[in-house]
């Protein structure tokens, strides 16, 4: 794949996580904002998430969102303020990507199962 | 590229004084001085300091011209129009990279002091002159170049004014390659074969004259590994730009235009 | 370092807010998935998590960990905006914007507690 392909292919990834994450990030804050009222137990969060289907496809969702677009970002940060570049950065930034979706997804796993 | 200052006075022969004939002339001389710091050197060197009179409506080219014929004849810079036309007089005065033409003292010393260094994110030839080939070779890889479709024997490209292309090269076509956006630019300082917001600023213009013929590589050419996605928004060199440019804009236009076209296969 | 005057207008605080929010973001999501997953232990386990972070210091980074996904989102909903909308002159409002929203976001958040 040319630079010029890959590069593009990353920002359009980047801004799509984006947008997708966009509609995520503002319900977990509205949920969260909501469920934290008079305090957070294991009891009450467990109590509204197993067993949703809803709440399962919401969160899976968010994590691959969130397991494309954090390592892009970090891909360039890698490379304008700690100058790395060439190939080991983008399999770091794969790997990044991999370990994130696999916890979270463990995570969410823990919590809607 | 700062390091200590070393205090004091110019070690060249000094010039005779200006006739007093010209101060009497000049309802606006002041006697008051201007401490100014000048880059002295190449990529390595020294703030030296000078003591230029200061005058109402001064320039800082005027000071740097002062500074030069009266106190150190060895000071290497460039100017050339000193109307605001021409962009040759681009500095970093007080951190930030302006015209010095076109920026009077009064509005950037800070008290009775100005700080005055080259361009920033270029090679320095020596003093206050920068070294502008990897500005320009940036023009040529973002392929900054015309390729015509027509020939003499057909007729003239018809060009509506009004049209959505035309209003966005009208809107970018008048850099006139000064720099200043180039060393305003933080991307640039981190990343330095990032192509930089004027090469990227032109290969726009061109990507939208519905007559040019290397659209596709041109496209692939600015979105490359350095290209139009390096830019992060910082909007340094539209706040910069002494024409009112926006190579962000332009950008942002390139950005979509590759992507169309990543996922149209034309890449 | 005289550099900072010529970075010292709102879209480059923009952008580095934008920036370090989303170092922080990803540096914190791995523990965040951590302890979500400690769910799978049992309720128990999430409890257990939750006690130790009911104290006044954990509380006050939560407050922040909302105020960087505020800030960060916001501030990706200016680079989006920029990018993708005709441009316009009011690129520094949208800074200005990103800040309250993220301010707001933070807030609502503190009152919730």
């Amino acid at each position: 794949m040319t630079p010029a392909r890959r590069e593009t292919l990353l920002w359009i990834m980047q801004r799509a996580s984006a947008a997708v994450l966009a509609l995520c990030v503002l319900v977990h804050l509205v949920t969260v904002v909501y469920a934290v009222r008079g305090g957070l137990s294991a009891a009450e969060i467990l109590g509204r998430t197993r067993g949703s289907a809803a709440w399962l496809a919401f969160y899976s969702l968010f994590v691959l969102a969130v397991s494309v677009h954090a390592p892009i970002g970090l891909r360039a940060v890698a490379l304008e303020w700690l100058g790395w570049r060439g190939a080991s950065r983008d399999w770091v930034m794969v790997a990044i990507g991999s370990a994130l979706a696999l916890a979270g997804l463990r995570a969410v796993f823990a919590v809607f199962l | 590229m700062l390091c200590s200052r070393r205090s004091g006075r110019s070690r060249a022969k000094a010039l005779p004084p200006e006739p007093a004939v010209i101060a009497s002339t000049e309802t606006q001389a002041t006697t008051t001085t201007l401490q100014v710091d000048i880059w002295r050197g190449g990529a390595t060197g020294c703030l030296r300091r000078y003591q230029v009179p200061r005058r109402d409506n001064q320039t800082v080219l005027d000071v740097v011209t002062y500074v030069q014929r009266h106190l150190d004849p060895t000071l290497a810079y460039r100017f050339a129009c000193r109307v605001g036309m021409c962009g040759s007089c681009a500095m970093t005065v007080n951190g930030v990279a302006r015209w010095t033409c076109r920026t009077h003292v009064s509005k950037v010393m800070r008290g009775a002091r100005l700080e005055i260094a080259p361009l920033r994110n270029l090679p320095v030839i020596r003093d206050l002159a920068c070294d502008m080939r990897e500005f320009f070779e940036k023009w040529t890889q973002a392929r900054g170049r015309f390729a015509p479709t027509r020939t003499r024997r057909e007729d003239f490209a018809l060009i509506p004014p009004e049209s959505r292309e035309r209003r966005a090269v009208d809107a970018a076509i008048e850099c006139i390659g000064c720099g200043v956006c180039y060393a305003s630019c933080d991307v640039v300082a981190w990343n330095p074969d990032y192509l930089g917001p004027a090469a990227l600023n032109r290969a726009w213009t061109l990507a939208n004259d519905v007559r040019d013929a290397g659209r596709i590589e041109r496209l692939r050419a600015v979105a490359g590994d350095a290209g139009c996605h390096a830019c992060h928004t910082h909007l340094s060199c539209t706040e910069r730009c002494p024409k009112k440019l926006s190579p962000t804009a332009g950008i942002a236009g390139l950005k979509r235009a590759v992507a169309l076209a990543a996922l149209k296969g034309e890449l | 370092m005289s550099e900072w005057r010529a970075r010292s207008h709102p879209a480059w605080w923009a952008f580095l807010v934008h920036r370090v929010s989303g170092i922080a973001l990803a540096l914190f999501l791995p523990f965040h998935f951590w302890a979500l997953g400690r769910a799978l232990a049992g309720e128990a386990a999430l409890e257990g998590f939750l006690h130790w972070a009911d104290t006044p210091l954990v509380k006050i980074a939560e407050w922040g960990l909302v105020l960087l996904l505020a800030a960060h989102l916001a501030g990706g909903a200016r680079v989006l905006a920029l990018e993708f909308l005709s441009w316009r002159d009011w690129q520094k409002s949208l800074a200005a914007c990103a800040a309250a929203l993220a301010l707001a976001a933070g807030l609502a958040f503190a009152l919730a507690l």
